[in-house]
């Protein structure tokens, strides 16, 4: 017999014990065991600087844009192709937006819509070549990537172009409001905070709830409970971190909402199930009755529209349109979606992952920086994490 | 005349497999050797243990060539000593010249430098030599498929050739190529080259061939000479000669009087090469209940007419009405064909079948996630409890349905294949060589699932080169070779001989050819 299976017993709930269901999920865990290691290791070196309050809110604002568009990549790479251009397409339409609002008055709210909807026409042409005419991905993404910083240098004939009206710079540079007003810190954004942190308990629990009645839970009762008290423990505590200095800053929340509506379209929907589908293997999906056509146009498109954004973000930040802008970040976000355990061959990878990913490329560039390491060492650094995370997946997929 | 090459009592096992069994080969110098046989039966199995693509140590026997044991440890050691195979599939490099392709692996080179007159010199010599006018830095893929097999052939006589082995040569070449080819094999033959040709075309056989071993079951069952006389029946018998037992689950076919599907005049061309048509002018119908056989050898055509029913997966130019249920389908995209009705399980399940790194749960569902679906969200319970209904229901053998595919043994694997149609609930499901690969008892709870889909009023349409098979599960029979359908016969007045006979007949005749 060539029956290769372990287990030919047909009860319903083989809950493993956490040594056995540690190895095979290793991947999801490592990951997450990575980042609170780095974050641990970087707060004793740089003598507590790391999680003080101003420090973890500066860290969310540097990282933002390249955690939006890590959004998007995962959606791309688990499709099974890649996107070059965003970072220049970033730049560019950051550059739109100082064009139109400084230069052409146009008010900043229609700009921002014009704006990620010229950025989502921008991933729809390209994606039309990959999608509908099998052009490789990477050849049509390094195209755009070399078609846009030149228009972002010829848009801005040069030059930086800003400054941007207040209200602008607000996406990334603002905070909440303390509708409670608090004296000390922002009470308002501690009190989403615990509620964001308790939403995500309940709902956990109630999916492990309706996962026992199916007998499909695999994950044993002690991981449950430590992965989620770590997470509820986590999120209020930063949020806690943030409400001491000015409170939530507002692109965090644009930042929760994408993660959180990106996770559902993945793990959830029928898109997102075919999205992996065709990233895993394309002609079995196609010969299931899955568009893969237009879904890889689609993917392309949302890309576009998040680099958008995470252009408005950046260039808010800046208070400025440069011509360098965005130069290079595509690599940082690819690397995060990769260090997130995405596989370059598609169909693998999850939103949650690519974001720990970006968080561990924040951590390591921000915690090198208080301590003082140079910029050559840092790339140097970050190249070696972002090899031995996939050099430890490839193994971990041998082994299993 | 002497013994070239020798092959005694050679056994290989694959896991669960036992693919050769105690095979003995005797090839005399200077003879045309003709190794026939079903498809599956071990013939190219026992090629690849001679030529060393499963080196010594890794099967049991011994091999005598040219007086000598020999133990090669891979296709380079079975060169060195003139042993060339010529598989089915061309292993040529498109882009690349012919003369490159001739000498590659082997260049004319001094130092590493290589010298382009030698190279050009010699391969025009060679290409003379098979017969072919074409220039040496003619590109391959501009070249058709019986120039290419010449091209392939003057690659083996670069090479010093001893034993020259043919896998099914003519297979995908038309008349005149064919008998370019034969011509050439007598003339080398002439020449004092011995050949193996492994073939299903007894005709071409009976012309060119001194010997034939007949195999069956990973057996050699017959060494025949062909100075003797020997008929095309006689080979056919010794091909199929296994008697059915109880392989099959018992049937009391209940076949409805409403036609399932009809197809009328259905035509489809080679999707890169526009002058082959690989599918002429076929029509069939399927009642419900009713279990459809189609028989043929490899490269008929069967599965190409499969893919170009299902949404056009395959082919171009495709020509034709289909119909189901009475009324006329359109079947131009996957997603139309599933909805009219159409379902098509792949005979390779991997590559078409299923996305191997996810689970049991989301391969099933995926042809039909509407199914699980509350609007575009997908229930999970409902999700979980649909794979389960198909795990219990074939006895799908996991640890649970969170088990990635790709840890499944291949009938398993098959069954996950079969349960995504399944549950998208077609009226007709075309099955696709579904029994390759996998193992008896697999193959038992699979002929089951077909009996009783047919008894709940489903037509099924099977697709298999294991003729056994075809007579035990099916009602009717169509037999196909090379594009067409050439016989239809109701499954109990059916054997083995007789479609064998209906290919064996009806293939290449004269002014056959596109």
């Amino acid at each position: 017999m060539t029956q290769t299976t372990t287990n030919v017993d047909a009860s319903p709930v083989p809950v493993k014990s956490p040594l056995t269901f540690l190895r095979s999920h290793m991947r999801e865990y490592g990951i997450l065991f990575a980042l609170i290691a780095i974050m641990a290791f970087f707060q004793v070196a740089t003598g507590g600087i790391l999680l003080k309050p101003v420090n973890i809110t500066n860290l969310i604002l540097q990282n933002s844009y390249i955690i939006i568009m890590a959004i998007g990549m995962l959606l791309v790479i688990v499709a099974g192709h890649i996107d070059l251009s965003v970072g220049s397409v970033m730049g560019f339409v950051g550059a739109l937006a100082a064009v139109m609002i400084v230069n052409w008055d146009i008010p900043y709210f229609l700009a921002g819509i014009l704006c990620i909807i010229a950025g989502a026409i921008i991933g729809a042409a390209q994606g039309f070549w990959v999608a509908y005419f099998r052009i490789p991905s990477f050849i049509v993404t390094l195209a755009g990537m070399l078609v846009f910083k030149g228009l972002t240098l010829w848009l801005l004939a040069g030059q930086s172009v800003g400054p941007f009206p207040a209200q602008f710079q607000l996406i990334a540079s603002g905070f909440i409001p303390d509708l409670l007003g608090g004296e000390e810190m922002n009470l308002f954004s501690l009190v989403i905070g615990v509620l964001v942190a308790s939403g995500i308990l309940i709902l956990a629990i109630r999916n492990r709830n309706e996962a026992g009645k199916t007998g499909s839970i695999e994950e044993p009762f002690s991981f449950f409970a430590a992965k989620n008290g770590l997470i509820f423990v986590a999120l209020i505590y930063m949020s806690f971190l943030m409400a001491d200095f000015r409170g939530l800053p507002n692109v965090f929340i644009v930042m929760a909402l994408l993660i959180a509506v990106y996770s559902f379209v993945t793990s959830r929907t029928t898109v997102g199930r075919r999205i992996y589908a065709i990233g895993g293997n394309e002609k079995a999906a196609m010969l299931s009755g899955i568009n893969s056509q237009r879904l890889t146009f689609l993917t392309f498109a949302n890309m576009g529209a998040l680099a958008a954004l995470a252009g408005l973000v950046f260039a808010a930040r800046l208070n400025t349109a440069t011509p360098k802008a965005g130069a290079g970040f595509e690599l940082d976000v690819i690397a995060a979606v990769f260090i997130g355990g995405a596989s370059m061959s598609g169909g693998v990878g999850t939103v949650v992952g690519a974001v720990i990913g970006a968080f561990i490329m924040g951590v390591m560039n921000n915690g090198m920086s208080i301590l003082g390491i140079g910029i050559d060492w840092q790339q140097c650094i970050k190249g070696l994490v972002l090899l031995a995370a996939v050099i430890f997946d490839v193994m971990n997929k041998k082994k299993g | 005349m002497s013994v070239l090459l020798e092959m005694r009592a050679i056994t290989k096992e694959f896991p669960g497999v036992k693919a050769l069994d105690q095979v003995s080969l005797s090839v005399q110098e200077g003879e045309i050797h003709a190794l026939v046989g079903e498809n599956g039966a071990g013939k190219s199995t026992l090629m690849k243990v001679l030529s060393g693509v499963y080196p010594h140590g890794s099967y049991s026997g011994d091999i005598v060539y040219d007086g000598q044991v020999k133990s090669f440890r891979g296709i380079s050691d079975s060169e060195a000593d003139g042993i060339i195979i010529i598989h089915q599939e061309l292993a040529l490099v498109p882009l690349l010249s012919v003369a490159e392709n001739i000498f590659l692996g082997n260049e004319r080179a001094h130092k590493g430098i290589i010298d382009w007159r030698e190279t050009n010199r010699r391969a025009a010599e060679l290409l003379t030599r098979v017969g072919l006018k074409e220039h040496p830095d003619t590109k391959v893929d501009t070249l058709g498929l019986g120039k290419q097999q010449l091209v392939e052939i003057a690659k083996a006589l670069s090479k010093d050739v001893r034993l020259l082995i043919l896998d099914e040569p003519t297979s995908s070449l038309n008349e005149t190529d064919s008998q370019k080819l034969l011509d050439l094999m007598l003339e080398f033959k002439a020449r004092g080259i011995t050949s193996i040709l492994i073939s299903h075309k007894l005709n071409e056989i009976s012309r060119v061939a001194d010997t034939i071993t007949v195999i069956r079951d990973g057996a050699a069952v017959s060494r025949l000479d062909c100075r003797e006389g020997i008929s095309e029946d006689h080979i056919i018998r010794d091909m199929v000669g296994r008697s059915l037992d109880d392989r099959y689950p018992a049937r009391d076919p209940k076949i409805r009087a409403e036609t399932a599907m009809e197809v009328r005049n259905w035509c489809v061309t080679h999707p890169l090469h526009s002058d082959r048509q690989v599918v002429r002018d076929v029509s069939f119908h399927v009642n419900k209940g009713e279990v459809l056989g189609i028989a043929g050898l490899m490269g008929a055509g069967r599965t190409e007419l499969a893919m170009s029913l299902f949404g056009r997966s395959y082919g171009a130019n495709i020509t034709g009405t289909a119909s189901i249920n009475g009324t006329e389908v359109d079947l131009s995209t996957v997603r139309r064909a599933i909805n009219a009705g159409l379902a098509y399980a792949t005979e390779d399940r991997k590559t078409f079948g299923l996305v191997l790194d996810d689970t049991i749960r989301r391969n099933v569902p995926l042809a039909h996630l509407e199914g699980v679906s509350n609007g575009m969200v997908v229930d999970r319970d409902k999700e979980a409890a649909v794979a389960n209904r198909y795990r219990d229901r074939l006895n799908i053998k996991s640890s649970s349905i969170e088990q990635e595919t790709v840890n499944l043994s291949g009938g398993n694997q098959q069954k996950v294949v079969l349960s995504k149609w399944l549950f998208a609930d077609p009226d007709v499901l075309i099955l696709d060589e579904p029994t390759r690969g996998i193992d008896v008892g697999a193959k038992f709870e699979i002929y089951t699932v077909i009996r009783d889909l047919a008894a709940s009023g489903k037509a099924i349409i099977v697709i298999s080169s294991e003729l056994p098979e075809l007579l035990g599960i099916t009602d009717r029979l169509y037999v196909m070779n090379e594009g067409r359908f050439v016989g239809e016969m109701p499954t109990a007045q059916a054997s083995q001989e007789r479609i064998m006979a209906t290919i064996v007949k009806s293939g290449s005749r004269p002014g056959d050819h596109t």
